[in-house]
């Protein structure tokens, strides 16, 4: 029982708030568009319809999962850079901070003006939300390798390449793994942000179109969706740290 | 005969991270003959470890010169074979690759030699069983004899130690110590080891270099005048006691203050 209990405790809480929530509705009679019901949204839900759901959900996803992999794809090689070359590092290091530091829901309808209303500024308003710690954390993992493995390439007069593919990132890998699980949230944050600002489809759309239309349930039913998205990305990200590098697991850091 | 390795008038200034010149070494002489086995004894911040970095070619001296076979020491060379104080496996590999790693890593690939090779040293320092686990599964010991064999697995003629077995228990300590005499037994090589442990060198050495710190100078070098092979009865040895004594008495008293 107690065993039973450790194991299903979120799940528990989860369900007790959901029911104090329908129940709380119900008693105090609080009108949809303050706060609907559980069951109303679940009923907003199924009136939407798969079709139109799905069409929302691919649109927001697209652009996270873009936004996401051109993060890495320019975060991976800067993280390197900085920690090769300490030149490289004065020089970038102030403008990373710079863009970290910048609001991006702030510009993002700057960006939106600038690049147009298509995929494009979406891609770059999520890329540079989620950029920025993957590029600290895997700098970080690079940096973190003994000092010792290093001597140990120079004696061998290996080239730099090697060092970094054969010791550095493998060491780096931990590191990488906690900065995509804070990433992958960002980039769905940065595509709703881009859709508040400037789209036709997508789930922030969704919610900033039926919120000014007071249709209150299905903008509740469209958070649902979202937080689920980001809760399987994230749950996915784990998995894929645990399958593919399962010695990083237990690394001490 | 030639020295192997020869450190002459060797010298080394570091700038240390609040901007002040720190000499680690002091117009330090040395020369190493053909398989002989040394010991590098002193208090921290004496230089031994860079003595080792100087001969491996990672460092290169502010004045003098070091120099193997001969040759001035310009950038690392491919006789040398290092041990670090931690064992520094790599947790991603099996035992095996672990120890075949330096290949893997200076040309790119493990041929079929070096592998044999790998299996082959697995089995001197008694892991045969172990090539395919994990470095985690390993003890502490049992790491550092994978780094051992790593360090050996080119054939080294030269081997540099440090303090590799500092990290370990005493028993293990004591056990890794006759270790290293017998591989160094079967496949002779010049070695330089430092260390902490009076005893360790004792056991171990032909010859101990005595530093004193701050800056790093050789003090004093000791010929050990124990009979080969050294065994267990060495450390039971009343000899072994008086010199171990006579050493510790040298490296207090040039301590500073």
């Amino acid at each position: 029982m107690k065993a039973l209990l450790n194991r299903y405790i979120s799940l528990i809480a989860f369900l007790v708030v959901l029911i104090a929530w329908e129940g709380a509705c119900r008693l105090l009679e609080i009108p949809q568009y303050v706060l609907p019901a559980p069951s109303v949204i679940a009923a907003a839900i199924g009136d939407v319809g798969l079709g139109r759901w799905l069409e929302h959900t691919l649109a927001t996803l697209s652009v996270a999962l873009v936004g996401f992999a051109v993060a890495i794809g320019l975060a991976l090689p800067l993280a390197i850079g900085i920690v090769s070359s300490p030149l490289l590092a004065r020089l970038l290091m102030p403008w990373l901070v710079v863009i970290q530091s910048t609001p991006i829901v702030a510009i993002a309808p700057i960006i939106v003006v600038t690049l147009g209303a298509g995929v494009l500024p979406r891609v770059v308003i999520t890329t540079l939300i989620a950029f920025f710690p993957i590029v600290v954390s895997t700098a970080t993992g690079l940096a973190s390798v003994p000092p010792e493995l290093v001597e140990l390439s120079r004696s061998l007069r290996a080239s730099r390449r090697r060092e970094y593919w054969q010791i550095r990132m493998p060491f780096a890998i931990p590191y990488i793994f906690s900065a995509l699980k804070v990433a992958i949230t960002l980039a769905i944050v940065g595509a709703v942000v881009a859709e508040f600002v400037a789209a036709e489809r997508g789930l922030g759309y969704l919610i900033l179109f039926t919120t000014s239309s007071f249709k209150v349930p299905v903008a509740f039913g469209a958070l649902a969706i979202l937080v689920s998205c980001s809760l399987v990305l994230y749950g996915l990200i784990v998995w894929l740290h645990r399958r593919l590098f399962p010695w990083s697991l237990g690394l001490d850091r | 005969m030639n020295p192997v390795i020869e450190l002459a008038g060797v010298t080394q200034t570091f700038v240390s991270s609040d901007g002040t010149p720190v000499t680690a070494l002091q117009n330090v002489d040395l020369g190493l003959r053909k398989h002989e086995f040394v010991s590098v004894i002193g208090p921290s911040g004496c230089g031994k470890s860079t003595i080792l970095r100087l001969i491996a070619g990672l460092l290169r001296p502010s004045g003098g010169q070091v120099s193997i076979y001969g040759l001035p020491v310009t950038e690392p060379r491919d006789e040398i074979g290092m041990v670090f104080q931690k064992p520094t496996l790599l947790p991603w590999l099996s035992v095996l690759d672990n120890i075949t790693f330096p290949m893997k890593h200076k040309y790119g690939r493990v041929d079929a030699r070096d592998a044999e090779r790998a299996r082959e040293l697995l089995e001197m320092i008694g892991l045969a069983d172990f090539g395919h686990k994990r470095p985690h599964e390993l003890s502490g010991g049992m790491q550092q004899r994978v780094a051992i064999a790593r360090s050996l697995l080119h054939d080294p003629d030269i081997l540099l130690m440090d303090e590799p077995f500092s990290a370990l228990d005493a028993l293990t300590r004591d056990e890794m110590s006759f270790e290293l005499l017998r591989i160094w037994n079967e496949r002779p090589k010049t070695v330089v080891f430092v260390t902490h442990s009076i005893q360790e060198a004792l056991l171990l050495s032909d010859r101990i270099v005595v530093m004193s710190a701050r800056p790093g100078r050789v003090s004093e070098i000791i010929e050990v005048p124990l009979a080969r092979p050294r065994t267990l009865e060495t450390l039971s040895n009343p000899l072994f006691n008086q010199l171990a004594n006579d050493i510790r008495v040298k490296v207090f008293s040039r301590r500073p203050e």
